[in-house]
């Protein structure tokens, strides 16, 4: 028998003399045999430990670690060492949805800590206990918009918002009968007059931005969420988490939505996931909200405590008639994020924006300096930003890749798009410089 | 897991000043977020906890004593597939030659990562006896809308583009219909049987040239194989319908059966509970979707590849339903399910299905003397009691019938997780015990006789159930309250 199962020899016949079935195949006696397996699956052996360990080392000598200045949706920031350790105690990990709530008070009182902070961060009523990503996020909120609308089936994304998040948006609206119409960027931001042209149709269902945009620009939604409203559309702004603690927050500039990708709050960049989106809203909209909310309540003893709530909403009460068809999301990676949080505190946040300002804006004062890269667009950016390269791209960034550095990522033939984190050195800063002179 | 509940929040144990991090000073700094405009920046500080390190680890430590896991006890969650997750797992899910990869680094140097990705994906072919999947998804609900959107995909390339409806049959999990929705289709529900399989001459009426597909689990939702499955795939096939496999049954079938094999076009796996990777308390999870012949080229962007000189890369196609992530899913989670199929091996798959299907029926014969079993027969990796029988209490006609919530409740008191209960909508007093195949007879056994003690308590001592549970860290929790309070967050 496999170290994963139990059962010894006695035991099974013990077993099969209770149930009356003569031996285990006995147990699919009712199945067809035109439909059982007649061949043993074309795999391999099962494998020991100290086996799964060399076949692991075969493959991570094929990945090469880079010195990463690269962003678009993944941030190489730190992450403290308490995180995994905590995350990875079983009571926490090899738990369910929290459906009991008398033996889940860890998982729902985190989660709830979870909805305090991003409600915080965004300034926000009220947030959700997370989704899948930054992408999927965005798809959701277009859907909520709509959801609101009742009548209007039209949603404007602005094309500084990242194209592999409006490619999702695209992917879902296309199913959903939801009309995507793209504004146009002008100078690497929103063009407003455009916007507000075609807000004055009044057909309208939502606008949804980026901030800091796909270039890293962080734009002026002055005005913006008063031009929706008054067309009765509603306003998303989608940007990754982690800037939330020095920008202007969503709440601040008037959003119905905030939402993106919360990677940025203390999770390693594990090639692309698990990451977390995060999803906040008004009171107004909250039964227009997908996935699970924990609620504060008490028990039979009167104490404070935390359950699932508001679950008219979802797909195991409402079934077609649910705001989403979410079900499992990313439930540990809200602890991630929280014990982050939880650790890092106001000045903690406050540093790493800070350093990574400081070093992003070093950086591309650096690069200017080379001769090699001119300004892709004059406005204001946070801790990632475009460049115009006067060479081949794809050679440069493959060239930088040997040498151990993912020097950014393509935006186009010549604009590369640079993110720096507090985790940069100024060594690697100019060594980097060196790599592109 | 704790007696006592441990109920502060983080924001109740901070301190102005205190902090819990530590990041290397710059030398030098000649920029600052002051820079930016002030109407750029937000005009007041986010209401961050402010903590030291021990306080912190304590804080999270301390709460996860209020939780129960597949680690903690035994978790018999119908339809979850509650198995015991590997610590090998985690460990070379941890490795940083993996966690530190950046999703847009040249793909010359993430090979290891692409043949990893490559290799899971062709192990769950051969399992499924499918053609090709993509891991991209992040979930089983993902999956299903994934799926969906692939066949519809199918059959808008062709110009049939009045096939708008699904069938799913009442007995489904709730994320079928509500990813149909999502996927822009409508929901045609077809019955079950009184046996609780589908009712194919309910079916053929709802069959025509409209129809999309046919969303199915097999095993049914109450752990009955669905027999007549040849001919519902005829029928669906017949009016150019696709079939859908609902993979969260999917543990009782590895190793006898596959769904390529019973006529299924496009399915989803649910990772976290066939393969073994963690639920980590409602996900990160993994939801890969697979298709047969000729449905690849719908498959969602990015897709890897091997190429012809052995190296992996990705491809993008004109043809997929689109792109439904950031990048390639929750890669860290598709790591683990390696991990696991490297360990089981094609022997070790082939035994996970039939002790499933044996745990389950030994329960099930063992405590129908107490609890109601609706439908007789072989189960597979689960089934459904209609509550505790009538002698014990059990009698649906009496409005002061002992329910499954007590039952539910009263198990917690004896260090065991609840079923899933009232699911499927079939039944009143639904009660869906799914042990899976890691648990040992002797944990069944002492399952079996707590659950005829509260049988026995229902009869001779009801209270005992009514005002369960006791011995949890917190007691029943007041759901109204919290639907009225509306309270959400720690700050007012």
């Amino acid at each position: 028998m496999h170290r994963f199962f139990p059962h010894t020899d006695e035991d099974i016949k013990q077993m099969l003399d209770v149930i009356g079935v003569k031996d285990l195949k006995g147990l699919y006696a009712e199945i067809p045999e035109q439909l059982k397996l007649k061949k043993e699956l074309n795999l391999p052996e099962g494998m020991s430990e100290i086996e799964i360990r060399q076949r692991f080392h075969e493959l991570t000598d094929k990945n090469k670690e880079l010195v990463c200045f690269a962003g678009a949706g993944a941030y190489d920031h730190y992450t403290p060492s308490v995180i995994p350790y905590i995350a990875s105690r079983s009571e926490f990990c090899t738990s369910y949805t929290p459906y009991q709530a008398e033996i889940s008070q860890g998982t729902l009182q985190y989660i709830f800590e979870y909805q305090t902070m991003m409600a915080e961060l965004t300034g926000m009523d009220l947030s959700n206990a997370s989704m899948y990503d930054g992408t999927t996020v965005a798809a959701e909120a277009a859907a909520m918009c709509v959801a609101a609308a009742k009548k209007r089936n039209t949603v404007l994304v602005s094309e500084t918002v990242p194209a592999y998040i409006r490619e999702v948006m695209h992917t879902y609206a296309k199913y959903q009968d939801i009309r995507l119409e793209v504004i146009a960027d002008q100078n690497g931001q929103t063009d407003r007059d455009a916007l507000k042209n075609r807000l004055s149709q009044n057909d309208i269902a939502g606008v949804v931005v980026a901030q800091p945009n796909r270039y890293g620009i962080v734009e002026d939604f002055t005005g913006l969420a008063d031009e929706c409203h008054a067309t009765k559309a509603l306003l998303v702004i989608n940007g990754p988490a982690s800037p939330l603690g020095s920008l202007r927050t969503p709440g601040e500039w008037g959003a119905d939505i905030a939402c993106g990708e919360a990677q940025s709050l203390g999770i390693p960049l594990n090639y692309g996931g698990p990451y977390i989106g995060y999803l906040c809203t008004t009171n107004a909209l909250i039964r227009k909200l997908p996935g699970r909310i924990v609620g504060e309540t008490t028990d039979a003893n009167g104490q404070r405590a935390f359950v699932l709530t508001m679950q008219a909403r979802e797909q195991h009460i409402r079934r077609e008639k649910a705001t989403s068809n979410i079900c499992t999301s990313q439930g540990l990676m809200c602890l991630y994020v929280t014990i982050y949080l939880s650790l890092m505190g106001k000045q903690g946040l406050s540093e790493v924006n800070t350093q990574s300002y400081a070093k992003a804006h070093l950086l591309h004062d650096e690069l200017l300096k080379t001769g090699k890269f001119a300004k892709a667009f004059d406005a204001p950016f946070f801790n990632e930003f475009c460049l115009s390269y006067n060479g081949n791209v794809d050679e440069l960034l493959n060239k930088c890749a040997e040498k151990g550095y993912l020097a950014g990522v393509k935006i186009d033939d010549h604009k590369i798009l640079f993110a720096v984190t507090e985790k940069r050195t100024e060594e690697e800063i100019y060594k980097l410089i060196d790599l592109v002179k | 897991m704790n007696k006592t509940f441990y109920g502060k929040l983080i924001f109740e144990l901070s301190t102005p000043g205190r902090i819990g991090y530590s990041l290397p000073k710059m030398k030098k700094n000649d920029y600052c977020v002051s820079e930016l405009p002030n109407h750029l920046r937000r005009s007041k500080e986010a209401r961050l906890p402010e903590a030291d390190e021990l306080t912190v680890v304590r804080h999270y430590t301390n709460m996860s004593n209020n939780n129960f896991g597949v680690d903690t006890g035994f978790y018999p969650l119908g339809s979850c597939t509650m198995k015991y997750n590997p610590k090998m797992n985690e460990e070379v899910a941890g490795l940083s030659a993996f966690s530190v990869l950046h999703p847009h680094q040249p793909i010359s140097t993430s090979q290891g990562a692409l043949e990893l990705y490559y290799e899971t994906q062709k192990t769950l072919s051969e399992i499924g006896g499918m053609s090709e999947f993509t891991l991209n998804p992040y979930a089983g609900a993902h999956g299903e809308l994934v799926g969906l959107m692939v066949i519809r995909s199918y059959h808008m390339e062709r110009g049939d583009s009045k096939r708008t409806k699904i069938i799913v049959p009442d007995s489904s999990h709730g994320t079928n219909p509500a990813s149909a929705a999502v996927c822009g289709l409508e929901v045609v529900e077809v019955k079950s049987t009184a046996e609780g399989t589908v009712d194919v001459e309910d079916l053929k009426p709802l069959l025509g040239d409209d129809i999309a597909g046919m969303m199915l689990t097999n095993p049914n939702t109450l752990g009955i194989f669905e027999k007549q499955i040849p001919e519902i795939s005829r029928l669906i096939h017949e009016c150019g319908g696709l079939m859908y496999y609902d993979g969260a049954n999917l543990n009782p079938m590895l190793g006898m059966c596959r769904p390529g094999d019973m006529g299924f076009d496009v399915m989803h796996i649910n990772i976290h509970k066939t393969f073994s990777t963690p639920h980590g308390g409602g996900g990160p999870g993994c939801g890969p979707v697979g298709v047969g012949p000729g449905l690849e080229k719908y498959l969602p962007n990015p897709r890897v590849v091997k190429n012809e000189d052995g190296t992996y890369s990705f491809i993008n196609t004109e043809t997929a339903c689109g792109r439904i992530s950031g990048f390639l899913g929750n890669f860290g989670i598709i790591i683990r399910a390696y991990a696991y199929l490297l360990a089981l091996g094609k022997n070790g798959i082939a035994e996970v299905g039939p002790l499933s299907v044996l745990n389950a029926n030994y329960i099930k014969e063992k405590l129908r003397s107490h609890y109601l079993l609706p439908i007789d027969g072989l189960c597979k990796h689960e089934f459904v009691f209609d509550g505790l029988r009538p002698e014990f209490g059990g009698d649906h006609h009496d409005p002061n019938h002992v329910t499954t919530l007590e039952v539910a409740k009263r198990l917690l008191d004896y260090g065991f997780h609840a079923p899933t209960i009232y699911f499927p909508l079939l039944f009143h007093e639904a009660m869906m015990i799914e042990p899976t195949e890691t648990e040992s007879k002797d944990t069944l056994d002492s399952f079996i006789e707590v659950m005829k003690q509260i049988a026995e308590e229902a009869r001779d001592n009801r209270d005992m159930l009514k005002n369960a549970p006791h011995t949890t860290p917190v007691r029943r929790l007041d759901d109204v309250k919290a639907v009225k309070n509306a309270k959400f967050k720690y700050f007012e």
